[in-house]
């Protein structure tokens, strides 16, 4: 018994006090900023592997965005990350970055369902359905479990079947192997159910943008509620998004 | 690099050679040859594939010498106009199995003999689409006193999907047949559609997230070798001490999963706290706690410097006295002990039978760490010797995991102590000219064990067959066999002990 005190004294507090005012050092590559310095706008448009970047106004795409940084490696005047972790929204239109603009990436509170803050708010129970996902974003879901992050203080929790789950949370670019699965598991949310993209390959396809062996087919016929970009989000955007939609 | 006598062709890790170089043999000796390497324990098959090659198909097995620290390359040519029916190599090395398997599914290639020519992974582009993963034929024993359970694709938690069926008489598990697929995302086939260097080292971190470090090392080790890119020793320095932190975290997170099923909480809850210090390491190095965007071939973005070696040692000093303390009361207690301890055995027969590789193979006491055989970026500075445990349990796979942690720690200590960080690398290469004509092949450990990347370049030097071999290719067999005879409500300590890729394998 001594034995394990000591251990938890010694481990001492781990928890995050408020997951909204988070310093993560750099270089962490969070929300990009784009200034208004006159660069190559071909030669940076190219750049991207993932096509995130147009030009004229140079504006990136945060629902492609692989985080991979190199606009800013080999644009360091023109982009820059910051450390702003806070990277959903339910308007996928106000995930793209434009030049010399630099705001936060919000919810739009009043697009939301009035009946997600009234019966989620506090109590949120999640299905995540794995479509070809990398295993970094479902890493990342995981670690907002543990006692650092501590979602569940929250009332937010990953349930183990969708009749258990006010809500599907997809991660992965939707394989065609998957895409009935999918289908199948929101199916089986009763009413009224959240969707949500999580990761970059999940909102756009990110690198997978193009294969055949994907079937995206599904998101077309489904209102989705909540993206969160990033390749994998770290798990503070996950929390704070999920706590936007839930209106906490 | 041919043995003039034998006609063996070897090659080291990492090394290009032109693809005429390969001696093609007939069918006969190709397999003649084959079994007699891999029925030598020294040998173990690293990857056997076939790629299209003007009509025909061309087959490319490679093996790997670990006493030698060669890896010798065998091929054969089946032309459009033969039969596409070959005698099956599985019923002597039973290792075999899972290639012969994607040749099949890929090329339609019959062979005669096989045990089960079963499905790997419903690739988009497999010789027959009318085969669908979701309404997959499992096996079946008939019987009126057994009964089955299915699990999958979609299963409780946040984990990836896959297929589970167990045939069981009470609780008891005769049989366990995992069927996988639902993960694929055509990998191999985006390797050669996406152009780019950056798309393609992207894709190669995308392979299977919590390998980042490993497979994209792998990508950009085989891109070097093809461009004849030499790097310098901090940076072969820096991408070998990514890759053990990458090894302590999955490690240590996985001692914490293994802690949850057994209801430990307190190692469920501190391990996996301890996980996060060493992955916030890595995100304050590269900016991505998974070491993503961290390698690039030819150069680095953000190098490692003498102050993230002063913070490393830092990071590893707190770490390690926890891990120490808490390991110590963990590891002990007998409600752990009696958990784990021989549960799920599969012992070092089984093990070779089965090729297994990585850790999977090290836990019962087959020494397979390329690491330390076919030796790759720091390690051939600061060499690692692999640890070993003699039972094959999921206790002694609870128990590597620590065992391997304490290891990289001493190793990176020591590289920190004897290495100064002062020459940083150049940035990464936006565009590599590889070698036309050629094949290369590239091995590193990750924490799983074994990946293998090949490549195969045409004429004029693009990229024309792209091939990856995630360890969990070998290693999911070894789940099935731990299970037999075991309950069923043992699963998940075993499924957590050698925690599998999905994705790895489903490509």
């Amino acid at each position: 018994m001594l034995d394990e005190i000591k251990i938890i004294i010694h481990n001492g507090k781990q928890f995050i006090t408020d997951p909204r005012n988070v310093n993560i050092p750099k270089p962490f590559r969070g929300r990009p900023e784009i200034s208004t310095v006159k660069v190559d706008e071909n030669k940076l448009v190219e750049l991207c592997p993932v096509s995130a970047i147009s030009a004229n106004p140079v504006r990136i795409d945060l629902g492609k965005c692989t985080f991979c940084g190199e606009c800013s490696f080999r644009f360091p005047e023109k982009i820059t990350f910051t450390t702003d972790y806070k990277l959903s929204t339910n308007i996928p239109e106000r995930l793209i970055v434009k030049e010399g603009e630099n705001l936060p990436i919000e919810i739009d509170r009043k697009s939301i369902r009035p009946e997600i803050k009234d019966i989620f708010k506090n109590s949120f129970k999640l299905r995540q359905v794995s479509a070809g996902g990398d295993n970094s974003a479902e890493f990342e879901l995981s670690a907002c479990g543990n006692a650092n992050f501590d979602i569940g203080r929250y009332g937010i929790e990953f349930v183990a079947s969708p009749r258990h789950a006010d809500g599907i949370l997809v991660t992965g670019p939707i394989t065609e192997n998957m895409a009935e699965a999918v289908e199948i598991a929101w199916k089986a949310v009763p009413e009224p159910k959240v969707f949500i993209l999580c990761g970059t390959d999940a909102i756009s396809g990110g690198i997978f943008f193009g294969s055949k062996a994907l079937n995206r087919e599904f998101l077309n016929r489904i209102k989705v509620d909540l993206y969160i970009s990033g390749n994998p989000p770290h798990p503070l955007n996950i929390v704070n998004g999920l706590l936007n939609l839930i209106g906490r | 690099m041919t043995d003039k006598n034998q006609n063996i062709c070897r090659v080291k890790n990492n090394s290009v050679i032109s693809l005429n170089s390969i001696p093609v043999y007939s069918y006969a000796d190709f397999s003649g040859l084959a079994v007699e390497l891999l029925s030598k324990d020294d040998n173990h098959c690293v990857t056997y594939f076939a790629s299209p090659y003007k009509n025909d198909l061309r087959f490319i097995a490679a093996i790997a010498d670990d006493t030698a620290g060669d890896i010798i390359l065998l091929s054969y040519i089946l032309t459009s106009s033969e039969p596409k029916q070959l005698n099956s190599l599985t019923p002597k090395i039973t290792a075999l199995h899972i290639f012969e398997r994607e040749i099949f599914e890929n090329y339609g290639i019959a062979f005669k003999d096989h045990p089960w020519l079963k499905p790997v992974r419903f690739p988009h582009d497999r010789f027959d689409r009318n085969m669908k993963v979701n309404d997959y034929p499992f096996y079946k024993i008939n019987s009126h006193e057994l009964h089955e359970v299915g699990v999958g694709p979609v299963h409780a938690g946040i984990i990836e999907p896959g297929h589970f069926r167990f045939i069981c008489n009470g609780e008891n598990v005769l049989h366990l047949e995992i069927q996988l697929g639902w993960q694929h995302r055509g990998v191999e086939a985006l390797m050669l559609e996406k152009k780019q260097l950056l798309q393609r080292v992207i894709l190669s971190e995308s392979i299977a997230g919590d390998t980042a470090v490993g497979h994209s090392l792998a990508f950009t080790q085989l891109m070097e070798a093809l461009g004849d890119i030499k790097i310098n020793e901090q940076l072969m320095v820096e991408r070998a001490i990514a890759l053990e932190l990458e090894r302590l975290a999955i490690h240590v997170g996985d001692i914490a999963a293994l802690c949850t099923d057994i209801s430990y909480a307190l190692g469920a809850n501190i391990f996996a706290i301890l996980r996060t210090g060493i992955i916030n390491f890595t995100q304050s190095w590269c900016g991505n706690r998974l070491g993503k965007g961290m390698i690039r071939p030819g150069g680095i973005n953000l190098p490692f410097t003498n102050e993230h070696k002063e913070r490393l040692f830092d990071v590893l000093s707190k770490f390690e006295f926890q891990f120490v303390e808490l390991a110590h009361r963990t590891y002990k207690l007998s409600s752990v002990e009696n958990r784990f301890d021989d549960i799920g055995t599969v012992n070092e027969e089984l093990i070779r039978k089965i090729g297994g590789v990585g850790m999977t193979a090290r836990m019962a006491n087959v020494k397979r760490d390329i690491r330390s055989s076919h030796p790759f970026a720091g390690f051939i500075i600061f060499p690692i010797e692999p640890v070993t445990l003699p039972k094959g349990d999921v206790f002694s796979r609870f128990l590597l995991r620590r065992k391997e942690i304490k290891k990289s720690i001493a190793w990176i200590r020591n590289l920190l102590d004897n290495y100064s960080f002062d020459t940083p690398s150049k940035k990464p290469l936006n565009d590599i000219q590889l070698k036309p004509d050629s094949f290369a092949i590239s091995l590193t450990e990750g924490w799983r064990g074994e990946i293998c990347h090949c490549a195969l370049t045409d004429e004029t030097g693009n990229l024309i067959f792209y091939k990856i071999k995630d360890p969990s290719m070998h290693n999911w067999k070894a789940l099935e066999l731990s299970l037999r005879n075991l309950e069923i409500s043992d699963f998940p300590i075993n499924n957590k002990s050698y925690n599998l890729s999905y994705c790895g394998y489903d490509l």
